[in-house]
């Protein structure tokens, strides 16, 4: 007998002797939304909060944003190739189009798309077929997702009915952490230390 | 202090400092777990509820559940296979590595590894194996085992690891826990690049999407997906839930009951290789079923605990294991989940375990706190009568006689006899009765004056 063969009649053995069996629970979509978000005008505003709350960053002008990469000392990135269009003529910072793994410690930021961000929980959401790069959207101090208002969510329930047939999405929630040392929280431990969302008005 | 439990040996002589940080890490995550949920719902113990019925009604419907799981993988191309036991995982993944021609891999966090010792396997084997997470890389140059589900290394502090960082080549003495994982971030950079496989646990699986969830702070997960060729998943077939639906009330539970997130940094929803056009990620994506006695588990009366999710709440709870620290369980899952857990997926080595189910006061917080409400005290009471009925040695220790007592108490008509003349209690001296049990229990305690006897005489004439 296969091990495949072995597991599920021993599977079904175990639970033929079961008298009744659970049923599956009804729950509604609001029973696991956050109710602690406060009032805001906007979805942007609230994703806006929420990010910060999680020690992101959130930016809706390119202006300030290269203000901000130049206060960090970064002059040499990645970007996606459809966005380059934006990123074009920054007085001090280069950008590359094609990902070179030989430079994975020279770029100190990538820049690529969002397909969408969740605003109960400040959440970006990152699908393979939208992200140019996998090692651009990670290996970086400093990671942007671009993303445009409309493509916000509320909640994550509403996040996941769009996943599709993508086989990898990843829900980013503020910087790479750790606490594993004594309880101490340490940013930036393998992926971003620094998550900035570039939210574009359509 | 006289103890017959190994585990309150191991409290005793417990170094103070290790005392320390576990309690405080302990005591830390609880409070934090708590205001996170009392912030965010207003009714959070009705997600637990539903997620442990979910869980449940999942593992009462394995079978079908895991019939519909391997067709959606192998749709989504994943090469789906299944092992019965830690033998079996093992030569899975080594003939996986070889048939892809692999010789190197970067590995992110699993318990179920750690039950079948696959980094030891696959080392003999000739493979170079890198654990990632920072916990547990730390604990791999130590040669150590983890002390706590969620993290790993709670029981160590920063000079340990300064010391062993230096001892490793990763530069000279520094104890600065950024130092620390800067220079971790940099070493372990490397080895992802020159990775051939990544191999992940998962925390879930869809069922209906053939999908599986990891949930990482690090983003070390991530990592052993992107620059390597081959993806490997070890999961329990305990893992499942229905739908990517369920999945959503699932994460918003994990993050707020393991460490007080609303949401644990990355949740990555993986259901395949890369996709064409993607320059970096895996080729190819195995995921490898384990039961490793979990269907002896799930015959058993124990079978709720295969609900739970691995979030540590219970053991940060648990006032023995604030006191013992995880290696006291002396078993890959330690606390409260463990003392249910462990003697069960022991096997026939039951024996060797069956005094931790007495590891607990039975004060009930670890089901409060469980996002599954696995009712562990109840668990621990079944494995309890299991370890006497078996005749455990080890779980018997300093357990009293109380096989006359029983007898007593399961005939009516003798207790009843027994109660009558029950005033005789008084006129003798009960100290000197030669029962071990009976010296023993009072030695500490005086037994009361004996009124009853009248209820019965009064309760017949009452008209």
């Amino acid at each position: 007998m296969s091990d495949r063969e072995q597991i599920f009649s021993a599977i079904r053995a175990a639970l033929a002797p079961l008298p009744e069996k659970t049923a599956r629970p009804e729950w509604d979509d609001s029973l696991i939304v956050c109710t602690a978000s406060g009032q805001f005008e906007s979805l942007p505003a609230q994703f806006a909060d929420k990010l910060c709350a999680a020690s992101g960053k959130f930016f809706d002008s390119i202006e300030a944003l290269a203000q901000f990469l130049k206060e960090q000392g970064g002059t040499f990135g990645y970007c996606d190739p459809a966005l380059a269009g934006h990123f074009q003529g920054w007085d001090g910072i280069r950008v590359e189009t094609d990902f070179d793994e030989n430079k994975i410690n020279e770029y100190s930021f990538g820049i690529t798309r969002a397909s969408a961000a969740i605003a109960e929980s400040g959440t970006l959401v990152l699908k393979d077929c939208v992200t140019s790069a996998r090692l651009a959207a990670l290996a970086p101090w400093i990671h942007i997702a671009v993303l445009h208002q409309s493509d916000i969510v509320a909640t994550i329930g509403e996040a996941i009915q769009g996943f599709g047939d993508d086989p990898s999405v990843i829900f980013a929630t503020g910087p790479s952490k750790t606490a594993d040392v004594e309880g101490i929280l340490i940013e930036g431990v393998h992926g971003p230390g620094v998550q900035i969302a570039l939210v574009l008005p359509e | 202090m006289k103890t017959h439990q190994q585990i309150d040996r191991v409290a005793r002589d417990l170094d103070p400092e290790v005392h320390q940080a576990n309690f405080m890490g302990a005591k830390l995550k609880s409070e934090r777990r708590y205001a996170a949920l009392e912030r965010d719902y207003p009714d959070s113990d009705k997600l637990r509820q539903v997620a442990g019925q979910i869980k449940q009604h999942t593992l009462e419907h394995l079978d079908q559940y895991l019939e519909q799981a391997e067709a959606a993988f192998q749709k989504n191309g994943v090469k789906v296979h299944f092992a019965t036991d830690d033998a079996a995982v093992n030569a899975t993944v080594l003939r996986i590595m070889n048939e892809t021609g692999s010789q190197r891999m970067v590995k992110s966090k699993s318990m179920v590894t750690e039950e079948i010792h696959l980094l030891d396997y696959l080392e003999r084997h000739g493979k170079e194996v890198v654990e990632t997470d920072l916990g547990e890389f730390i604990l791999q140059i130590d040669g150590d085992h983890p002390s706590h589900i969620v993290t790993p290394i709670v029981h160590k502090n920063r000079r340990g690891i300064a010391e062993s960082f230096e001892r490793k080549g990763l530069g000279d003495y520094n104890d600065d826990p950024e130092t620390i994982t800067r220079r971790a971030r940099a070493y372990l950079r490397q080895k992802y690049l020159d990775a051939d496989v990544g191999l992940t646990g998962a925390n879930f699986v869809s069922a209906e999407s053939g999908r599986i969830v990891l949930v990482t702070n690090e983003g070390n997960a991530r990592f052993c997906m992107a620059a390597n060729r081959v993806h490997i998943a070890v999961v329990g077939i305990e893992k499942l839930v229905p739908t990517d639906r369920d999945l959503g009330l699932f994460i918003n539970l994990i993050g707020r009951s393991g460490t007080g997130q609303q949401l644990t940094v990355y949740n990555q929803f993986i259901g395949g290789p890369r996709v064409e056009g993607q320059p970096h990620g895996p080729e190819e994506m195995h995921v490898v079923f384990v039961d490793n006695r979990r269907t002896e588990v799930l015959a058993s009366d124990c079978r709720e605990i295969l609900r739970c999710i691995r979030c540590g709440a219970c053991l940060n709870v648990c006032p023995i294991y604030r006191q013992s620290g995880g290696h006291a369980y002396r078993s890959v899952y330690p606390g409260p989940v463990g003392a249910v857990l462990s003697p069960l997926l022991a096997g026939n080595r039951f024996p060797e375990l069956a005094d931790l189910p007495k590891a607990s006061s039975l004060c009930g917080a670890c089901n409060e706190v469980c996002p599954v409400d696995i009712p562990i005290p109840d668990l621990l009471l079944r494995l309890r009568d299991k370890a006497k009925r078996e005749g455990a040695k080890d779980a018997m220790k300093g357990t009293p006689n109380l096989g006359m007592w029983a007898t007593l108490c399961s005939q009516p008509a003798m207790w009843k006899t027994a109660l009558s003349m029950g005033h005789t209690m008084n006129y003798i001296p009960t100290e000197m009765i030669p029962n071990p049990s009976a010296k023993a229990w009072q030695a500490a305690r005086k037994l009361p004056k004996f009124q009853g006897g009248e209820f019965r005489k009064w309760f017949k004439n009452r008209k």
